[in-house]
């Protein structure tokens, strides 16, 4: 199981460690350096490395290495879920998940470590049972803990820890009942040279915000189920009724919970809103180049598009860009050679587009690959595939909650190649 | 108000300050100094001098300040283990607390201790805990075994800890089952052997039950505990899928891996005319796609283990090939992996989309993914023939981009594309010679110059490309310095006339300037072959190569079996089974997928155990190589001499031998970096292996009816220890003659050939009469049987047991070395009758203590049947006699070394058991003569 954790910066101070069984020496961390440095990029550290003794499993979430050591044949995937969800909790408790929330609660997070995880198993890491045990720090707590001198660790014993529905706590009471679904589709796609489709899949997910009294007991229905054939539930979905019904009958966790993730593969359901005209090309022999992208709506079901950003990873030779935007502002960092435009809304009657020249190093050979395009936008209150929420029932409590689904379509990893 | 203030007291007398705090009788500063003190302790600051004040704030109803300090105790009671003591008493009061939660955080922090004095204290309050009434208390109980085994592995037992746990696995809480397996599964880990986790189809459906209702984490445990056991049959395999499938909609991918493991083991067993078969398999695609939109890191593990599966069973995701293009900002080992994937599905259909894709990566700027990008270009080559043009063609655009890397790579993919489509695309070498400058890594370097010494002939100035290579020839790498010796010769052997100096040059180099003794030998064999014998040269050097194919870069099937049964683990993270990598010292069960059973058969024949062979005499390979050394020497590996023993001399002709098989591989074909290759003989070899096969299936049938009994074929050489070779056999002798006949199963990914075989010493001088003729190749997958005629006249050595034969066996690949024991019946010699009156004068001649007794039970034979019987094995009845109603045969035979063995068998009607009673002069023999009595007369 999993002997110990490390909290490593990106400027390789190793600021927290946890250790669930033995002591491990924090020289183990040396060969995650080694394999660091010869990553070169901080994303392609492999998160698996063996050592002579130990096996180091990490993950890298907002600038932080989570590096956890085992000893024994344990399932990788156990372990990466788990320090994402410890990375999750952080986020959870302390808004962010970075080294100063972290040194800022460091008695939290030990708590929190200790609870999650016991001799290497995990023992409790639902949000909400966490939430019992050891509360999340506000100002007000703070203040109170210090003149009262009451502390943030739960006395009584997380009631749900045993029940048959251990994401929800008992006794839960709101003077307001709501309940809001948001349905978010992010857009996965590869878009070749000639602005054909090589891939396009749609990624969604339904984040719930529950705030209900008492044990609702809610079964959620679509419009059209069908749509949905490749999905992952919350524990709390009961599968048997989906699979017999195709209706999501549910106890909710209490607070914000991911109920379904799905994906919808078949090409022919997968919309792209967006299309991007290009040319860039380089010169032989000369030290410019010519840059020109315009974006223009395509298949959005008369909704805007808004919030594009397009951002390119120009050739290591580029040293600067000189472009002019008709719409929205751009920014080139010649370090990194990242051009980020931020174009924002498409308006139909006026294309947005970039043009201009690209200065290159002189003497440089002539770039052999083109950048790809990346592309970002949102449409409120569309779900690309189609997918909507039919009713919402409640059973079990007698009240009458509010009752809310939204709906927003994303673009997930979109690329453009050009 | 932060923590963060906690880090910032750096300055001196930091120490005696805290002290100061901790024994302040205020309750807020003293859990202030306790909270400074763990913020010291979590960047690795030394505070174990604060030991005795810390534990002196335990006793506190302030439940924060109590785990605070139980934090601390974990840390440091190592270093303290007298200090530890102390905190005992607060423990063990604690676990009797009425609240659950502390009752459980005391027991856990207790396990966490690692000191020895400690854990004895511990045991009392575990066992309490461990029945608690509180499922909470229970579960945190079921770890703290683990721990304590961790700990203390002895006391566990003797405390009889390990059955309370084995009793949680039918308790009424899912977590605590989840827990208790958990715990045992990890305890099992260090006693590979014990069979802790005893699963049966009651245990098997409290899990299940247990699966649906605990967290994802239980579930993990369940499923990974599952997998491991083995359903009686295909029904129950069945039942299992259909309970756990439901868990590949889980949120948690480990989860959702697991049972993948599970289905995928278990689908084994199921017939494929199934319609569930074929629901499961579309089942499994979308859980496995979806795995690839989790974060990068997960990502790559599934895409390890999809890797796999897709050996295993591609049909599951040949239609996916698109959630594996790549993307260019994911991290480069997802883009590896997904390249591998796609390789592994690229097929006729989808090869277009494929291609198109792998030339896009080709101009990526990262160089490892652009290099294998261009690889695996190569790779759909082979593997789908009918775009190996199209493959070319794309490749000679990538050369033209002049970009060095790219180029090199395509050069050395297009060497492997020659290879296995020879006479095709030979035209693209002008090309090639053109880049020729541009090459600087050694396999480029090597692979352009196997291609022109391979086409010399066709190319004008192969001369002059090779003398260029020759200028700067020591510092070239061993690689290329060899392929340059052997194109040379290629060159010199098709062109004699005008390259004469050249041989002489780079052989001279070889010989003479080089270090490297590789280099040295080869080039002194070829000026041997050059000098002796030139035709013989040009058949050795110019001989037709096999091709290489596809599945070269498959793992193999036995090792893809296993690593199938290690799904979601670090074993399949590596591709390599868990025995490479984990550490010494913990034991690791083999674990294999079960074998297909339907559940019709498996009741009517209960007993599949080979009946000649009784248990306990399962051959084994032979364990300690190293004290056969000595007499493995004298064998000689080539073809077996038939005849006498060999002389002393055949010690110096074995070690010749024993080269000649490096020595054979060497000249045959060029030392590529290539995978060895397979498959062009292939059908040709199976044909004529077929055909072999079924005469001397008839020889053997004949065998069984006329000659003495045969036993059925059991394994002598499992495939795992032999890379791959498996052979099973059995021994016959009829008419006099003794044979052993093989079945030899390749199963292995390449062709073997070269095969020979030759017996150590042996208690009755058994070797084989003739050579191991296996005329054709045999290519994967196929198997060949063989009837290898023995005799009686090799070199006697008195093995322990008697009967035992160990058995060396070459091919192509390596020697292997197996024992088996052979039943003594073979021995037995037709004229081994004895006559009645030399009978009873030898029973009496022979000392009484020689005579040995036996019973055979449950044999419900005549006495006239078991005579029958036993005279078709060369065993006599010489005279016969009823006594008190008992039939009494006396009976002879007569070993093939001149022993003779005298018998009495008394048999009673009605009753099966009979009496054998022994004499002989050797009476060592008497317990396997027993044992062949008994094997004839039970068959």
């Amino acid at each position: 199981m999993i002997h110990s954790l490390f909290l490593i910066n990106c400027s390789g101070d190793i600021f927290l460690e946890k250790h669930w069984k033995s002591v491990v020496s924090q020289s183990v961390c040396d060969y995650f350096f080694e394999a660091q440095e010869k990553a070169a990029d901080v994303e392609n550290v492999p998160p698996v490395i063996s050592t002579p003794h130990h096996y180091l499993i990490s993950i890298y979430r907002d600038k932080l290495f989570f590096v956890s050591v085992i000893q024994t044949e344990v399932p990788p995937l156990f372990v990466i879920e788990f320090l994402h969800r410890v990375a999750d909790t952080f986020q959870d408790y302390f808004g962010e998940c970075s080294e100063a929330a972290i040194k800022d609660n460091v008695v939290i997070v030990y708590e929190l470590l200790e609870e999650m995880l016991d001799n290497g198993f995990p023992l409790a890491t639902e949000s909400n049972i966490l939430k019992e045990l050891i509360k999340p720090p506000t100002i007000l707590r703070s203040v109170v803990n210090s003149i009262t001198g009451s502390s943030n660790v739960g006395d009584t014993l997380p009631t749900g820890q045993l029940s048959n529905i251990p994401w929800r706590r008992a006794g839960v009471k709101y003077t307001n009942n709501e309940a809001y679904f948001d349905v978010v589709e992010e857009i996965d796609a590869i878009i070749d040279k000639s602005g054909s489709t090589v891939f396009a899949e749609i990624q969604g997910v339904i984040d719930a915000c529950i705030k209900l009294s008492g044990m609702p007991d809610l079964s959620l229905s679509f419009m059209n189920p069908r749509l949905l054939d490749d999905v992952s539930f919350h524990p709390c979905v009961r599968f048997k009724r989906w699979e017999s019904e195709r209706v999501l009958s549910f106890i909710p966790p209490d607070g914000n919970f991911r109920l379904i993730s799905y994906r919808v593969s078949s090409q022919n359901l997968v919309a792209i809103p967006v299309y991007v005209k290009h040319s860039i090309s380089f010169k032989e022999n000369s030290s410019c180049g010519r840059f020109d992208i315009t974006i223009g709506p395509k298949q959005n079901m008369g909704k805007t598009v808004e919030g594009i950003t397009v951002t390119v990873h120009m050739p290591k030779v580029v040293l600067n860009m000189n472009l002019t935007p008709t719409q929205g502002s751009y920014t080139f960092d010649p370090v990194t050679k990242v051009m980020t435009w931020d174009v924002g809304k498409i308006t139909p009657q006026k294309l947005p587009s970039l043009k201009g020249l690209v200065n290159l190093q002189s003497g440089a050979p002539r770039p052999e690959e083109n950048p790809s395009l990346n592309i970002q936008f949102k449409i409120q209150q569309l779900a690309i595939s189609g997918l909507k929420v039919n009713r919402l029932d409640m059973y079990g409590e007698k009240y009458k909650p509010f009752k809310g689904v939204k709906y927003i379509t994303k673009a997930g990893k979109f690329q453009v190649r050009t | 108000m932060t923590d963060s203030k906690y880090f910032t007291t750096t300055k001196k007398g930091e120490i005696f300050e805290l002290k100061a705090e901790l024994n302040s009788d205020k309750k807020e500063k003293k859990k202030e100094a306790v909270k400074k003190v763990i913020a010291s302790m979590t960047v690795g600051k030394d505070v174990s001098a604060l030991f005795p004040d810390v534990v002196n704030c335990m006793q506190t109803d302030n439940l924060e300040l109590k785990k605070l300090v139980y934090l601390y105790l974990m840390n440091y009671a190592k270093s303290q283990p007298d200090m530890a003591i102390m905190a005992v008493n607060t423990f063990v009061k604690d676990c009797e607390d009425p609240n659950p939660l502390i009752r459980a955080l005391a027991v856990r922090t207790m396990g966490c201790i690692r000191v020895d004095k400690i854990t004895e204290y511990l045991c009392e309050p575990l066992r309490k805990c461990l029945k608690d009434e509180d499922p909470y208390v229970r579960k945190t109980a079921a770890v703290c075994v683990a721990k304590l085994h961790d700990i203390n592995a002895q006391l566990v037992e003797d405390q009889g800890f390990l059955d309370t746990l084995k009793d949680l696995i039918s308790d009424s809480n899912p977590m605590v089952v989840a827990n208790a397996v958990a715990a045992l599964s990890e305890i099992a880990e260090s006693h590979p052997s014990s069979n802790l986790l005893d699963l049966n189809p009651q245990s098997i459906n409290k899990l299940l039950t247990a699966l649906n209702e605990c967290t994802e984490w239980g579930q993990i445990f369940i499923l990974d505990c599952l997998a491991d056991y083995a359903p009686k049959d295909d029904r129950e395999a069945q039942s299992i899928c259909e309970r756990v499938t439901p868990r590949l909609s889980h949120a948690n991918s480990a989860v959702v891996l697991s049972a993948v493991k599970v289905l995928m083991k278990f689908m084994e067993m199921l017939s494929k005319d199934l319609d569930y078969y074929s629901t499961l398999l579309k089942k499994l695609a979308p859980p496995l796609v979806t795995l690839l939109s989790a974060e990068p890191e997960l990502q790559y593990v599934a895409l390890r283990n999809i890797n796999l599966i897709v050996q295993k069973r591609p049909e599951i995701l040949k239609h996916e090939m698109k959630v594996f293009f790549v993307k260019y900002n994911d991290p480069i080992y997802v883009k590896l992996e997904k390249l591998d994937i796609m390789i592994r599905l690229a097929s006729q259909a989808n090869i277009a989309q494929v291609l198109a894709e792998l030339k896009e990566y080709a101009t990526e700027v990262d160089v490892d993914f652009v290099r294998k990008a261009v690889r695996a270009i190569g790779r759909c080559a082979i593997k789908v023939e009918q775009s190996a043009e199209r493959c070319v063609s794309t490749l000679l655009d990538l050369i033209q981009t002049k970009v060095s890397y790219v180029v090199q790579e395509a050069v050395v993919v297009i060497k492997d594309i020659f290879r296995k489509y020879p006479n095709k695309y030979e035209s693209v070498i002008a090309t090639l010679c053109e880049n020729l400058d541009s090459l600087d890594e050694p396999e480029a370097r090597a692979a352009m110059t196997w291609i022109v010494g391979e086409y010399a002939e066709r190319i004008d100035n192969a001369d002059e490309l090779l003398e260029g290579f020759l200028e700067g020839f020591h510092d070239e790498s061993t690689q290329v310095q060899l392929q340059l010796l052997t194109a040379i010769v290629k060159l010199f052997l098709k062109k004699p006339t005008e390259t004469q100096g050249l041989v002489q040059q780079v052989l001279s180099l070889a010989t003479q300037d080089s270090d490297n003794p590789d280099l040295r030998d080869r080039g002194y064999i070829y000026w041997r072959l050059l000098s002796t014998d030139p035709v013989a040269a040009k058949e050795v050097v110019l001989a037709e190569k096999p091709l290489i194919s596809e599945e070269t870069d498959l793992i193999e099937p036995t090792l893809l079996d296993e690593l199938i049964c290690y799904i979601g683990t670090l074993a399949s993270v590596y591709h390599k089974p868990p025995s490479a990598f984990v550490e010494g010292g913990r034991g690791v069960v083999l674990k294999s997928l079960p074998p297909r059973t339907a559940s019709s058969e498996s009741t009517e024949s209960p007993e599949t155990t080979p009946a000649g062979v009784p248990t306990g005499e399962q051959p084994d390979a032979i364990p300690a190589q190293g004290d056969l050394l000595g007499d493995l020497l004298n064998l000689d590996l080539g073809p077996p001499a038939s005849g006498p023993p060999l002389p002393a001399s055949s010690v110096q002709m074995a070690a010749v031998d024993l080269l000649g098989g490096g020595l054979d591989s060497l000249i045959g074909g060029p030392n590529f970096a290539a995978p060895p290759a397979a498959a062009a003989p292939a059908n040709v070899g199976a044909a004529m292996g077929s055909g072999l096969s079924d005469l001397f299936d008839l020889t053997s049938g004949v065998g069984t009816l006329s000659g003495s009994y045969v036993a059925p074929k059991a394994v002598w050489l499992p495939a795992m220890k032999a890379k791959g070779l498996e052979i099973s056999g059995t021994f016959t002798r009829q008419v006099g003659s003794i044979s052993m006949d093989l079945q030899l199963t390749n199963k292995a990914l390449q062709v073997m050939t070269d095969f020979a075989i030759q017996f150590n010493r042996n208690s009755f001088g058994l070797a084989p009469a003739a050579p191991l003729q296996i005329h054709a190749p045999l290519s994967p997958n196929q198997t060949v049987e063989i009837s290898l005629p023995l005799s009686t006249v090799g070199s006697v050595m008195k093995m322990e047991p008697l009967n035992n034969l160990q058995v060396a066996v070459k091919n192509n690949i390596d020697v292997f070395y197996f024992s088996t024991l052979y039943p003594l019946h073979i021995l037995f010699v037709e004229d081994g009758k004895m006559d009645r009156q030399m009978f009873l004068a030898t029973w009496k001649d022979i000392p009484s203590e020689n005579e040995a007794q036996f019973q055979i039970r449950d044999c419900p034979l005549s006495a006239d049947a078991a005579s029958g019987r036993l005279q078709s094995s060369n065993i006599f009845t010489v005279a016969r006699r009823n006594v008190e109603g008992q039939d009494m045969l006396y009976q002879s035979l007569k070993l093939t070394n001149g022993i003779w063995v005298l018998a009495e068998l008394r048999v009673q009607p009605g009753n099966p058991s009979f009496t054998l009673s022994l004499k002989c002069r050797a009476p060592e023999v008497s317990r396997h003569v027993y044992q062949a009595y008994e094997t004839i007369l039970k068959n």
